[in-house]
């Protein structure tokens, strides 16, 4: 689903990513570890360019996007993100932090399509062979109708549809992310990327988080996570790569990397971290 | 002060029994005019111009715009308002030829002015708002023009709505300024009084009054907008 090649990412003359080469498959859960300043959340924001690879490749379904001629808005629509900081929009309601994007994408989308067939209506005035219409079987209305019933279906699920009209300042952090996630997966995303989801949480909310990121897993989406929790990264994770000074260090199933590490580095951080 | 009362009674003759009052009412209007929608221009303007400054890229055509944005920002930082008043009127539009109303000519002008201050207040107020939620609107898929309008301006507004507040209420006040190309402000109608009461003492106390008022009112105002826009940081 994801094929990174030899991603490469410089600040200035500092080296972040030293080359990284690795796929993740569809239904993968992948979990990167390592310690703070090894790349790994550069490396997770780099596969659906929020920064800027300085050179590789990231392959999303064939599609290089880190060619910047590639219109990436399309493609992180279908990549779902979740930050360390929740970044809710605090100008917008629970309910309409949900469903801003799949409204304005949809609207947007609707837009086009009319502007097309108006003109190809003009063309098919003055030629002979007839083009077809786009289909258009939805309205603006109908648009928002349902996003707000899918929004309110997500947070359904997470047990916080009382809080769809207030504003997320009146959240706690932990009721913030579980909204942050369920926004992203109001896109229907293929792949969610999760940088560091539960470490800007107070301890007792961490579960909860933890709780619908395994739930999602489960359901069989495929995931990407940066995290400092080994516990979780062992429960849920397929794979589990080591990060260290920019590059993948080890990768592994979490029961071998875990219980047996081959990399003296890998040795190092867990038997700090365990 | 004895005899104020007799210098009341003239003001008086003249506000009332003499019409001065349609003047004062006409002035009033036009300064009102003339603070808002210069406001309003100047808002439009600012926020393009913020956010012309505060985009990343930077290709050939945002060099040219942001260069211009710096001109622009300059020459109407760099000069009083008077001087730009009757430059656009006595030397800009006699160049072009065209004849504009006074009063446009100075909605415009006002516009442009604060254009120039609310661009720098703008762009403080979308670079005070966490870059965070930049970054959640484009990592949804939209595009960087629709984040900025519907998340980080609206954010912005909120955090600059004080200091906007401050601009209006000095707009206001530099509108006394307009009858330097013959529009009719407060300060022509209460003129007009006075010289036709052959007395200044309270026309000018008079006006001295109204703009107090109207700049109490305006800041009222301000509060309440802001009242309303914080209810996203309320809890409950």
């Amino acid at each position: 689903m994801i094929d990174v090649i030899n991603l490469k990412k410089n600040y200035g003359k500092l080296e972040v990513l030293k080359g990284i080469t690795t796929t993740i498959k569809k239904g993968e859960k992948v979990a990167i570890i390592g310690p703070s300043g090894s790349g790994k959340s550069t490396f997770l924001r780099c596969l659906n360019c929020m920064e800027e690879p300085t050179s590789g490749a990231v392959i999303f379904e064939g599609v290089n996007l880190a060619d910047k001629k590639v219109d990436i808005n399309i493609y992180r629509r279908e990549m779902g993100m979740v930050f360390q900081q929740f970044n809710l929009f605090n100008n917008k309601t629970v309910i309409d932090n949900i469903m801003l994007a799949p409204v304005i994408i949809g609207t947007h989308e609707l837009r086009l399509k009319r502007h097309r067939n108006f003109l190809k209506k003009i063309r098919n005035k003055f030629s002979r062979n007839k083009d077809d219409f786009y289909e258009i079987d939805t309205t603006v209305a109908k648009i928002k109708a349902e996003a707000r019933e899918n929004a309110m279906r997500l947070l359904k699920r997470i047990g916080l549809e009382d809080k769809a009209h207030v504003y997320p300042s009146t959240l706690s952090g932990g009721q913030k992310q579980r909204i942050a996630i369920v926004r992203a997966l109001a896109m229907n995303p293929k792949v969610m990327l999760f940088d560091e989801p539960t470490s800007s949480l107070d301890p007792e909310m961490v579960g909860e988080v933890l709780d619908l990121i395994e739930q999602l897993a489960n359901d069989g989406m495929t995931m990407v996570i940066v995290t400092h929790e080994m516990g979780f990264a062992k429960k849920v994770a397929t794979r589990v790569l080591f990060m260290d000074e920019g590059k993948i260090v080890e990768e592994n199933t979490p029961q071998e990397i875990f219980s047996n590490p081959q990399n003296y580095r890998t040795q190092e951080f867990l038997s700090k971290v365990l | 002060m004895g005899n104020f009362d007799k210098k009341l009674e003239k003001f008086w003759e003249v506000f009332y029994e003499r019409n001065g009052y349609t003047k004062v009412i006409t002035g009033l209007k036009n300064t009102l005019y003339i603070a808002i929608v210069g406001l309003a221009i100047g808002i439009v303007i600012g926020t393009v111009i913020a956010i012309i400054e505060v985009v990343p890229s930077n290709n050939r055509l945002m060099k040219i715009l942001k260069g211009f944005c710096t001109f622009y920002v300059g020459l109407f930082r760099g000069t009083p308002i008077v001087v730009q008043l009757l430059v656009a009127y006595y030397v800009f539009l006699p160049l072009i030829g065209k004849n504009l109303p006074a009063l446009n000519v100075c909605v415009l002008v006002f516009g442009l002015n604060s254009g120039a201050y609310v661009s720098e207040i703008m762009r403080s107020g979308i670079l005070s708002v966490d870059p965070g939620q930049m970054e959640a609107g484009r990592a949804l898929g939209l595009n960087y023009r629709v984040t900025m309008l519907k998340i980080v301006v609206p954010q912005a507004v909120k955090n600059i709505l004080p200091t906007l507040g401050n601009e209006f209420i000095a707009l206001i006040k530099e509108t006394s300024v307009v009858s330097f190309v013959g529009t009719a402000d407060l300060y022509v109608a209460f003129n007009y009084i006075g010289s036709n009461s052959y007395e200044f003492m309270v026309p000018y106390l008079a006006m001295a009054l109204i703009y107090v008022v109207l700049v109490a009112i305006a800041a009222q105002l301000v509060r309440m907008m802001e009242r309303s826009l914080r209810k996203s940081d309320r809890r409950n």
